[in-house]
């Protein structure tokens, strides 16, 4: 077990190497960020300084052992637009994305599970080919517009739900959260709920897939010739083989839900770090988006880990690195 | 089957027809199947594959699923009728007083759960009492099927067992409540020959002991050989010669029978076993009379017609217009 960790975190250094590499000489290529953020009135002497204090002047491979030295002592940089560390910058945007990525999260969980068990259970039934249908809206339907017609019928029309913003939130273990509060809740719901819309639509479709297989089994078979109830069955005989499906795909997903919320971030103006990361793009702010990416692929990994771990636990038959035997 | 019994049968099983509706039409697996079991009798269904003997097993514990639902027919458990019998008195039966072991020992235990668990899971659906004993009551079922070391095994997942010892533990399950009927469906077939025989051992002792009635559902006649005391021959879902096992095995009434017993390997004889021409048919495309008549050396224009099973000796009886035992006793 612990090889396997060892062994994994390894692997991610180099993944994070090649990354960096890629990133750094990537946006290098794409232009000066000087010429984007200065002001006017700033002469090419100006403007020069400006490239200097910022060690720009330098070649590039200069610059990369530059990043490279510091990052190993833990500074990822400041950021060109706002001077301060950009890692500050992402602790502080990240609360945020993290609690809608949970809420989504919660939102596909705890709507696709009963949702898929139900279209599995009654295939033919009218109810469960809505679901199908609607799970398939799910995958096809882009994320902008959805959201969008959620603000539109919500806040728009029915004037139910506000669109913008976080709302009040509630300081707990020093983090921001708006789901504590009711005014936090009903912002959160829509741009949750729009971020869930891909992760609901796997789920129910994994949950529903594996009902139908599992259910089939001997070992179904077997229990409910034992007389163990259904309620029981459904529950934990069933429910823990096809979570072994869901968790892996799931956990590959959420990574992605957390570094990349940008589209539904940006739509509900959320204040995370999908919206920085635009702000960083179009301002070629490098020192930002390398350090976020850094940040995901450490993210990723953690994310990875953790899967494989809960893994194990749901499945008996998978030992970790091989290391039990 | 129209033996007299001193004690009212454990299973007794009148006309029980079950079918599936597919696609290609009307199926037909079990048609018209009457069994009779005592308490502490074996009784061995024997037939190949597709003969409708499992579709049997899983229509008398109900559990046959869509496309396929039972369709007549009676099944008494101990007086108590259970088709058309509600869902929640089913499962109040099942495992408590009728119990099943699957033929795949692989399969038959649920992989991603401890063995304590699937067991207490048994036990706590027909008994309350608290975690603890529920352990410690599995444990000792455990012990009584012959498992070594039984507190670890209750710790382990199934793939952590031979294919044996998941039997054993199968075994175990279907025991727990010293039901009155078992239905084992070719429970060995999976197994090595040397395990095999140590599970029929331990399955004939323990329904011997607890006076549990028996059905051993299998294709293999030595097996029937050795543990049944009546056996009942299934070919195409009707029965079609059932008797005391030595009886029917020494002098087969049935021609399907005798072609069974013929194709069985003898130690010792190295000449080419005979084989029951042909195959069964489909269930789609049975002949009008006698099922079996398409294969049989001995048709004749009588078996257009559907025979019934008619007695043909002391507690015998064959479906065939031309059984190839006829005794005094029953004409």
């Amino acid at each position: 077990m612990v090889g396997f960790i060892a062994r994994r975190l390894v692997q991610s250094l180099f993944v994070l190497f090649v990354m960096t590499l890629i990133v750094f000489f990537g946006v290098n290529v794409i232009g000066n960020p000087v010429y984007i953020f200065a002001s006017s009135e700033c002469n090419q002497a100006c403007v020069n300084g400006i490239i200097a204090d910022l060690g720009l002047d330098r070649p590039v491979w200069e610059q990369y052992f530059v990043f490279v030295g510091n990052a190993l002592s833990g500074d990822l940089g400041n950021s060109f637009t706002f001077g301060v560390p950009a890692m500050s910058l992402i602790w502080e945007r990240l609360p945020a994305t993290l609690e809608l990525a949970f809420a989504a999260l919660v939102i596909a969980l705890g709507l696709g599970l009963p949702l898929g068990i139900l279209a599995g259970l009654r295939p033919d039934a009218i109810s469960s080919r809505l679901i199908m249908g609607v799970s398939t809206l799910g995958f096809s339907v882009p994320v902008f517009w959805i959201g969008l017609i959620l603000i539109m019928v919500f806040s728009v029309q029915l004037g139910w739900l506000p669109s913008i913003g976080r709302g009040d939130t509630v300081s707990i273990l020093g983090l921001e959260a708006s789901f504590l509060t009711l005014d936090g809740l009903s912002h959160l719901l829509m741009p949750a709920f729009t971020l869930s819309l891909f992760m609901l639509a796997m789920v129910i479709r994994l949950t529903r897939a594996g009902m139908r297989e599992v259910l089939h089994a001997d070992y179904v078979k077997f229990a409910r010739a034992n007389g163990i109830s259904e309620t029981r069955i459904l529950s934990v005989h069933v429910m823990k083989n096809i979570l072994i499906p869901i968790v892996t795909v799931l956990g590959m997903e959420f990574g992605g839900v957390i570094a990349f919320a940008v589209v539904t971030e940006s739509i509900f103006s959320w204040p995370g770090v999908g919206k920085m990361l635009i702000d960083a793009i179009a301002v070629l702010d490098r020192p930002l988006i390398v350090a976020y990416l850094v940040f995901v692929v450490f993210m990723f990994v953690i994310i990875n880990l953790l899967v494989d771990i809960l893994y194990s636990v749901l499945d008996p038959r998978v030992r970790l690195g091989g290391g039990a035997r | 089957m129209t033996r007299a019994v001193d004690t009212p049968p454990a299973l007794a099983v009148e006309d029980l027809r079950t079918a599936f509706f597919t696609d290609a039409g009307r199926l037909d697996v079990v048609d018209g199947v009457s069994l009779t079991l005592r308490r502490g009798e074996i009784l061995g269904l024997v037939g190949e594959s597709g003969s409708g003997k499992t579709m049997t097993g899983f229509s008398i514990t109900g559990l046959i699923e869509p496309p396929g639902r039972i369709v007549g027919g009676s099944v008494k458990l101990a007086g108590e009728e259970l088709v058309g019998a509600d869902r929640a008195r089913l499962r109040a039966l099942r495992g408590r007083r009728i119990a099943m072991v699957f033929q795949d020992p692989m399969m038959t235990l649920n992989p991603v759960l401890r063995i304590e668990t699937q067991m207490t899971d048994a036990l706590l659906a027909h008994a309350s009492m608290s975690r603890a004993a529920a352990r410690a009551k599995v444990r000792d079922a455990l012990a009584e099927v012959g498992i070594a070391a039984p507190d670890e095994r209750l710790r382990a997942y199934p793939h952590e067992l031979s294919g044996g010892m998941r039997q054993r533990v199968a075994i175990a399950i279907a025991l727990l409540h010293e039901p009155d009927v078992v239905i084992a469906d070719e429970p060995t077939t999976a197994l090595d020959v040397t395990i095999q025989g140590q599970i029929l051992a331990l399955v004939q002792r323990l329904c011997r002991e607890r006076g549990t009635g028996l059905v051993w559902i299998t294709h293999d006649l030595a097996v029937v050989a050795g543990i049944a005391d009546r056996i009942a021959v299934m070919y195409a879902g009707r029965i079609v010669e059932e008797g005391p096992v030595d009886d029917v095995l020494d002098r087969p009434a049935h021609p399907y029978t005798r072609g069974l017993i013929a194709s069985v390997p003898v130690p010792g004889r190295r000449e080419r076993l005979p084989q029951v021409p042909g195959r069964m048919p489909s269930l789609l495309e049975l002949p009008p009379g006698c099922a079996f008549a398409p294969r049989c050396a001995q048709a004749a224009e009588a078996c257009r017609a559907r025979p019934d099973l008619l007695p043909v000796g002391p507690a015998r009886a064959a479906r065939c217009h031309f059984p190839l035992v006829e005794t005094e006793a029953a004409r």
